[in-house]
Parts: C-alpha cells; sequence; structure tokens
C-alpha cells in the first residue's frame, strides 16, 4: 500500500509554482492566507519561465493611452487571436502594470536600460506591447518573495487530484511527494485551490521525431490538473484548438530556441525580405511577421524556399542587444549551442519554421470568469492553465495575483474539512497502488510507448489539417483502447511512476480534445472539416466547452463574454 | 547526452539534480560523489543546471536532431 503522509491544512493549495503561482501565493500570502505551493519540480526553476523571460505583456496608460488604445493593439497580439473574452482582458490590462511593478519590489529588473522599453514582437510605427526585461533570476526572486512572506512550498509534490465535498465545493488536493526513494500520498485540507500548471505539452509531441521533451514550453506541464480539473466537475473550454497543424514558428528543430527576442529579418536564402515589416534588422521591432502570418513559413517551404533569420547585417548594437534578451529568455543553451557550432551571427542564418508540436499547450485549459474562478465552487485557475486566457508571463504573473485575490475574498467563508476522508483519495490511492504493483518487465508497456502512442494518435486524426466525424471516431477508439493499456504502465522508481501518471492524464486530455473538436461542425481557421466544409456562423463569438455532468462528458458551447 | 558533468570541477552539491524541472537527473542521489544523468533524453536544453552549479561544472548538449540548421548568409553588396 503507497505510504500517506501526516494530512497538511491550508487556505490556499496552489498546483504548480511557476510564474502565475509563485505570484498567486505572493499575493495571497500579503492578504493573510495560509498558503501551500504544490510543485512538481523546484520552484527555483520550473515552469516555462525557469530560465527566464524577456518579454512581459503589459498595459502602462502613460505609454499606451487609453483603454481603447491598448485593445486595438492587442487584436494583433498573437495570444489574443481568434478573441477573448472582454472581461478577461480588461481584467488583465487593469492589473498588469502594478504586477510590473511588484517584480520590480522582488529584484527582478523590470526596466534594466533606464525606461520603460517596449522592443520586439511589434512593428515600425506601432508601439509594442510587451516591456523588454531581464528574467533570468525571476524564479529564484520570487521564489525567495514568496518564502520571505511565510509560503509553504512542497517541492517535488506535484498535485495529482481535487478533492471536492459532497456538495462539489473544493476541500483539498492530493499531492505525491517523489522527495523519498518511493512515492508517498500527501493529502492537503484546503478551503480554496488554485490551478497554474499550465496546459498538456506532451499530447502535442516534439518537431524532432523521439526526442520528446525538445519543446517550447516546459515539458513537465503535461496536463494532470486539467484532468483532474475535469475529473473534479470544471467546465473546460477551447480544446478544439489543441495540436493545430500550424503551431508556433521558431528555430526549426531547436524547439525551445526562441522566435521574437531574434534581430533580424525573415529572409529567403539570397537574402531577400520575405515579410513586409522590416528589410533591415533593428533591435527596436524584431521581425513581427511570424507573430502575425505564422503560415508564412509553410508556404514559402512548399515552393521549394526555406526560411531564415537574417541577422547578418545588423549593428553592433543590433547583435549585443540579441544576446542579452536570448540569455534572459533562458536561452543560454541555445546561445552556447550556437557558440559551439560555429555560428556567426554576422556570417551565418538560422533556418526558422512554424512546427507541428513542440508548441505552447495552446487551448487545453479549465473555464475561467475574469476573476479567476471556474465553475467549481472554491477552485481558480491561472496562466496557461485557464483555456480561455492568453499564453505568456505577463498573463500568467496578473492572473496569478487576480485568482489568489478574489480565493482570498472567497475563504473568509469557509471552514477547513476533513478532506481525506472523501471517496477520491481512496480512488486514487487504489489506482496508485496499481501502477506500483504492475509488473515490472517487457511484459507491460513502459511510459515513453504511451505517450508515443498518444502523440502519433493526436498528429494523424487532429493535428493533420484535416478532421471529420469519420477521423475522430477512429482516432477515438484508439485513444480508448491506448487507456486501457497505460492502466498496465510499469515503474522502477518514483520517476517513473510520475511519468505513468502523466501519461494516463495525456491520454484522457486527448480524448476530451478530440471530443469536443468532433462537436464543432463546420470549417474555421486551423479547424478544417472534411465533412462540414463551410463556416457556420451560429459558431460566431462562441466558444466550445466541455464538462462531465453526472457522470457523462457533455460537449456544448458558450457565448465569449463582450 | 546533455547535460555534463565535468567531474574534475564537481564539489558533488547536487544542486542540479534538486533543481532540474524536468528530473532529468533521477532525483535519488544521496550519498553520492557526482551527479548521474539518468535520463539524457529527457532533458529540456533550459539550462537551469548550468547556472545554479556553483562549480562551473556543468554544461549543456544539444543533441543531435534537436541541432539548429544554419547557412551562410548571402555576401552584403558593398
Amino acid at each position: 500500500m503507497i505510504a500517506q503522509k501526516k494530512v497538511m491544512e491550508c487556505d490556499l493549495l496552489i498546483a504548480g509554482g511557476g510564474a502565475g503561482g509563485m505570484q498567486a501565493a505572493i499575493d495571497a500570502a500579503d492578504a493573510g492566507l495560509k498558503v501551500i505551493v504544490a510543485e512538481k519540480a523546484n520552484t527555483r526553476r520550473s515552469g516555462n519561465g525557469a530560465t527566464g523571460n524577456d518579454h512581459f505583456m503589459v498595459y502602462i496608460p502613460e505609454i499606451h493611452g487609453s483603454e481603447q488604445d491598448y485593445l486595438k493593439l492587442l487584436v494583433y497580439a498573437q495570444e489574443a487571436k481568434g478573441g477573448k473574452d472582454m472581461d478577461y482582458l480588461l481584467a488583465f490590462m487593469r492589473n498588469s502594470f502594478d504586477v510590473v511593478k511588484a517584480w520590480e519590489s522582488y529584484g527582478i529588473p523590470m526596466r534594466p536600460h533606464g525606461d520603460w522599453e517596449f522592443t520586439g514582437h511589434c512593428r515600425p510605427g506601432v508601439q509594442g506591447m510587451y516591456l523588454k526585461y531581464e528574467g533570468l533570476n525571476q524564479k529564484p526572486l520570487l521564489t525567495k518573495a514568496a518564502l520571505k512572506r511565510g509560503v509553504t512550498i512542497l517541492n517535488r509534490c506535484p498535485l495529482t487530484e481535487i478533492i471536492t465535498n459532497e456538495k462539489n465545493e473544493v476541500c483539498g488536493g492530493v499531492c505525491i511527494d517523489l522527495n523519498r526513494e518511493v512515492p508517498e500520498v500527501q493529502i492537503i485540507r484546503a478551503k480554496s485551490l488554485l490551478i497554474a500548471t499550465a496546459g498538456s505539452m506532451m499530447m502535442n509531441g516534439s518537431s524532432s521525431m523521439g526526442w520528446m521533451f525538445n519543446m517550447i514550453g516546459c515539458p513537465a506541464s503535461t496536463g494532470v490538473s486539467t484532468a483532474a480539473a475535469y475529473r473534479a466537475g470544471a467546465r473546460l473550454v477551447c480544446l478544439d484548438g489543441a495540436v493545430a497543424p500550424i503551431g508556433v514558428s521558431g528555430c526549426k528543430f531547436f524547439n525551445r530556441g526562441g522566435k521574437a527576442t531574434w534581430v533580424g529579418v525573415y529572409t529567403d536564402m539570397d537574402g531577400n525580405p520575405l515579410g513586409p515589416f522590416v528589410d533591415k534588422p533593428d533591435y527596436r521591432y524584431g521581425d513581427f511577421t511570424a507573430d502575425i502570418f505564422p503560415q508564412m513559413f509553410n508556404m514559402n517551404f512548399e515552393k521549394g524556399n526555406p526560411v531564415f533569420m537574417n541577422c547578418s547585417e545588423g549593428t553592433d548594437y543590433d547583435i549585443e542587444y540579441m544576446k542579452w534578451a536570448l540569455l534572459h529568455e533562458g536561452n543560454g543553451a541555445t546561445l552556447q549551442h550556437l557558440e559551439d557550432e560555429g555560428f556567426d551571427f554576422r556570417k551565418h542564418m538560422v533556418e526558422f519554421n512554424a512546427k507541428k508540436g513542440g508548441g505552447g499547450g495552446k487551448g487545453v485549459g479549465i473555464d475561467t470568469y475574469a476573476n479567476g474562478e471556474t465553475t467549481v465552487k472554491g477552485l481558480y485557475a491561472a496562466g496557461v492553465s485557464m483555456g480561455n486566457g492568453m499564453v505568456g508571463i505577463g498573463p500568467a504573473a496578473t492572473t496569478g495575483r487576480i485568482a489568489a485575490l478574489s480565493a482570498a475574498e472567497y475563504c473568509k467563508t469557509r471552514e477547513l474539512e476533513a478532506a481525506e476522508e472523501m471517496e477520491t483519495v481512496a480512488v486514487s490511492m487504489e489506482y496508485y497502488d496499481k501502477i506500483l504493483s504492475n509488473e515490472v518487465s517487457t511484459a507491460t508497456p513502459s511510459w515513453q510507448e504511451a505517450i508515443i502512442a498518444i502523440q502519433q494518435t493526436m498528429w494523424d486524426y487532429l493535428g493533420s489539417g484535416v478532421r471529420s466525424e469519420k477521423l475522430f471516431q477512429v482516432g477515438i477508439g484508439h485513444l480508448d483502447r491506448l487507456e486501457k493499456k497505460i492502466e498496465m504502465l510499469h515503474c522502477e522508481n518514483n520517476h517513473e511512476f510520475l511519468r505513468c501518471l502523466e501519461a494516463m492524464n495525456t491520454v484522457q486530455v486527448a480524448k476530451l480534445c478530440m471530443e469536443s473538436s468532433r462537436s464543432r461542425k463546420e470549417t474555421r481557421g486551423a479547424h478544417k472539416r472534411a465533412d462540414f466544409p463551410f463556416t457556420d456562423p451560429s459558431y460566431d463569438g462562441k466558444l466550445m466547452t466541455i464538462q462531465k455532468i453526472d457522470g457523462e462528458l457533455v460537449t456544448g458551447m458558450r457565448d465569449m463574454r463582450k | 547526452m546533455p547535460p555534463i558533468i565535468n567531474k574534475n570541477k564537481c564539489n558533488g552539491c547536487m544542486n542540479c539534480v534538486t533543481i532540474c524541472p524536468v528530473d532529468a537527473f533521477g532525483h535519488q542521489q544521496k550519498g553520492a560523489a557526482y551527479p548521474v544523468v539518468n535520463y539524457p533524453d529527457e532533458c529540456w536544453h533550459c539550462n537551469s543546471c548550468v547556472l545554479e552549479c556553483p562549480a562551473k561544472a556543468c554544461t549543456i548538449r544539444v543533441p543531435l536532431p534537436a541541432m539548429m540548421v544554419f547557412v551562410d548568409a548571402p555576401k552584403k553588396e558593398s
């Protein structure tokens, strides 16, 4: 039987100590809450911002003008494409600058060159929206700020299940403590719970064959808490956007090589610019073409033209600026790799593409209201865990703050309950025992087999560029059979135990993505249905939803909030 | 395979083991003289181990499938 540790208690339990989770922890502690962060790795270097970011999306009125002016800019931000709930955008906009000032107070250099500087991700003549900053040490500094406020951080102790009471209100969480030789269960009683773990990267696959951890986003984000939120009854949203055939653009093959931090021009092999915005490298802009029109990579490739990021004509300042920014974006290993290979920004140019797979896990998440609440009482979500949210460090930290302050209000009306006695705990412990007792041999599958099998199914039946009822039927049928096999995965130690749990949750999220896409009976954007080739206006301004109601999977849609 | 530990420099502090966001080392290494990279193909190339190593003993090798593709830039017109 898997061992159970002494039950812990808190007001707010935060799943995931990335930028969003840590900002929430800091603000909740400031609001007087007892906070526990359950983190899969170590909050000093975990999550999508583990080793840095250099662009923080923020609204500064004195720079951007009115809210209406900023909203007009947002339309062209890659993170807001396809539309977002207006109340969410307003809440983000109105809180983002305060978060930037808070980060400065934690010691994170938010204006390393003196003034607020908005470079990259933009085009000449238009004000940028991304504050350029030094994020290299953001995670150690956020961790320090949280510890200073008395936050309890449980490293190597990821949340695996949300515990609710008979009224379906949150009363705690199941975590797995991986700090010893064998995994142990840590039950935490909590008045409220915030999911800040990001999306399901593993479902997307990597763009380099057979190298599944080669990803833009943190591969530790596997969708465990998204699946747990679904099991707890939370409504999920925008899952039909998963595994898009055209993914995120960036360096070819090396997925975490950055994009808009590069200071150059997208050119063909002969040096001819391919986009409309810049014809010379300029550190103030980068080349906005990939943000706004990632299709250009495939369009050119189909004509036999590989696309390159050409920095060779940049000034000395452009090149130095780019190297500085790449380091702070967490691309120290990228710079080192280029140097090791004899790459010279002046003499060479790197191929870029829009990769299928390896993406940022967009469009897989929990449906939230503007204050971070979900459809389950006491359950909140922030950052990329919000299916209706924006990707990026600015939105993550800002929505973390918003959710924490909502949870603080909610906790005033709540008492702790005996979460450890709820049925969810017994059911999950039984499942963990089963993984630990599966035969360790070649008789049972490994977690790697499971993940590769899920990824190839998702690529063929969801991400191939064409979707149809028949393809969904076959794909879902295959995922169903895979799920049965995944119950038999074996593990040799606590590292593999976690991977087995991740594989099970990944297949569950994968199925939900297929079901949600299946329910969208029209063609729109990357969602191309062979059996419904026309765009149906009745889907205008709607978001696809999926939820477990009375034990049944129910798909639907809701109005985007205006 | 990434990461690479230079045993001549490593002081055995195991910071790299505890810090890795994807557990590429495998967490249970108490009592060992040097860290062992048990799961090299799970490396995310994030550089956490390099940044957190007090002895500068840690480097990252990018695996062949993730190598950057690059060419000579065209000659500038003078």
